[in-house]
């Protein structure tokens, strides 16, 4: 029975652009192993060299944080939906002193 | 708030009573919330894609101060999203642009502006006094200086992010909720999570994103409704989708848990690993060995050199302006792609600026192509030295 991976927008150029992957997998971890040999790109972005989960990079599996669960052993049930939530700075170009240096006219 | 319950309430004038009354015959909100309204101050920061709608729907239902932060000034490539700013304001300052605007909408608000850059130095001293901060920036460092100024100060912080078409909006740093930190406790490492300036932003998102702002704002200051505190919401335009994910505030967080180690502001340049903005490397004077300007690339180029020239931009940005003669492979796809380019010939990669393409030089290094050179100042300098015929966004 598969399991779905929300990707979030940033990573959508390592999954072909697609927005949601169906994985298989007992545990979190064997979900997310699935991912990243489905999409190899992906694993420098969610792992670090030594094979740990980047902390930046936040797991939910359906709408609860994965390190308030079992983390990557947390096991998983038909259905049940993982999202990775990166995150994201944007908005608007300030209040660096960036902009001015960028040359904004 | 403290405001709110404590201090004796502003009344309402017979302009005002007439303006707000459709706020005045909701039963949530009613007199007694207008006042609260009008009591209240908010301070956003940045007046850009979100500071905008912030700002105006802030403006339009009466919160009595009004403070932003900024220093930039209108660009033509702003007007896609930043209502706050029209065609005719391009190149005044948007402090200016903003306070005409909120001045014209709503002039029972006190607007007050800060033209500087936010910093560990000034930022309490902005802070203080506002009842909530709206976080609108686009980088990282400036996100946990706002974070860590608001819980060390005790103000929540109405937050809000976008990227291309998702957003991201929350409420941190309220009494008992969670912040930033707890949900992301170290910053990904310069360069892996592309800005709007880079990864473009669906002008319309900001708009859906800063009212969401807009509208926790409100709902703090009155104190209806439930709150965005220890929620996360994520906002997909194209599908026209919103989920919810449960945040907790973390016993182990650095600058809200039981221990606390940071307990006053830090440099969060350093912190966030920023030496020096990718921008000014781009733009900086010196050029290393692993670098070509446009005006050498040129030189080579009329004289019969045939470097291959690999644009690692979006195909979009392709269509806007280009190198003649030059090979797109977006820097996503050159992992699985780098084999088609040739082993026999110089590469010279190029992006925008200059930024993501020094990455494809570092990566292609790593995978056995040792003559590769990165464009100078990206397309942008090529425009500006060799080729001004051409258009630059």
């Amino acid at each position: 029975m598969p399991n779905t991976i929300h990707i979030p927008t940033p990573l959508r150029p390592f999954t072909d652009k697609k927005e949601s992957v169906e994985v298989s997998g007992a545990t979190v971890g064997e979900l997310l192993k699935d991912l990243t040999t489905r999409h190899d790109g992906l694993k420098k972005h969610l792992y670090t060299d030594e094979g740990r989960l980047r902390n930046f990079v936040n797991v939910y599996l359906n709408d609860e944080d994965i390190r308030y669960l079992q983390k990557e052993q947390t096991p998983v049930k038909p259905g049940d939906q993982l999202s990775i939530v990166p995150s994201v700075a944007g908005g608007a170009v300030s209040p660096k002193p960036r902009a001015k240096a960028e040359g904004a006219r | 708030m403290a405001t709110a319950t404590d201090v004796e309430l502003p009344t309402l004038s017979a302009e005002e009573i007439k303006r707000y009354s459709r706020h005045l015959i909701m039963p949530e909100i009613g007199m007694d919330g207008q006042r609260r309204i009008k009591a209240g101050s908010v301070l956003c920061i940045g007046a850009g894609g979100l500071g905008s709608p912030a700002a105006m729907y802030l403006a339009a239902a009466g919160v009595g101060r009004i403070g932003i932060v900024d220093f930039d000034v209108v660009d033509y490539s702003n007007l896609q999203r930043q209502l706050l700013h029209t065609t005719n304001d391009v190149g005044r300052t948007k402090l200016e642009s903003a306070r005409n605007k909120i001045n014209a909408l709503n002039p029972h608000v006190q607007v007050d502006t800060y033209d500087e850059a936010l910093s560990s130095d000034n930022a309490m001293r902005l802070f203080k006094g506002y009842d909530v901060i709206l976080d609108g920036t686009d980088n990282f460092p400036t996100r946990y200086l706002v974070n860590d100024a608001c819980v060390l100060m005790g103000i929540p912080n109405a937050y809000g992010s976008i990227f291309r078409f998702e957003g991201q909006a929350s409420v941190f740093a309220a009494k008992e909720g969670p912040c930033y930190r707890c949900l992301y406790p170290e910053p990904p490492p310069p360069g892996l999570v592309p800005s709007c300036a880079e990864g473009g932003v669906l002008g319309v998102l900001p708009g859906v994103i800063g009212v969401i702002q807009a509208t926790e704002s409100i709902k703090l200051l009155t104190g209806v409704g439930q709150p965005l505190i220890g929620r996360f919401l994520i906002y997909d335009a194209l599908n026209m989708k919103f989920r919810e994910l449960k945040l907790r505030r973390d016993p182990d967080c650095p600058v809200c848990g039981t221990n606390p180690t940071v307990t006053k502001l830090i440099d969060y340049d350093q912190f966030c690993g920023i030496v020096q903005p990718v921008h000014e490397q781009a733009t900086g004077a010196t050029v290393s060995t692993s670098e070509i300007t446009p005006v050498d690339l040129k030189k080579k180029l009329d004289a019969g050199e045939t470097p291959f020239i690999l644009d690692v931009r979006e195909p979009n940005e392709y269509q806007i302006n280009k190198i003649p003669g030059s090979t797109l492979i977006p820097l996503g796809e050159l992992p699985r792609r780098y084999q088609e380019l040739p082993k026999d010939r110089p590469i010279v990669t190029q992006c925008k600026t200059g930024a993501r393409s020094g990455k494809a030089r570092d990566f292609l290094k790593t995978v056995g192509f040792n003559d590769v050179l990165n464009l100078k100042g990206g397309i942008l300098a090529w425009i500006d030295q060799v080729d001004p015929s051409q258009p630059k966004y």
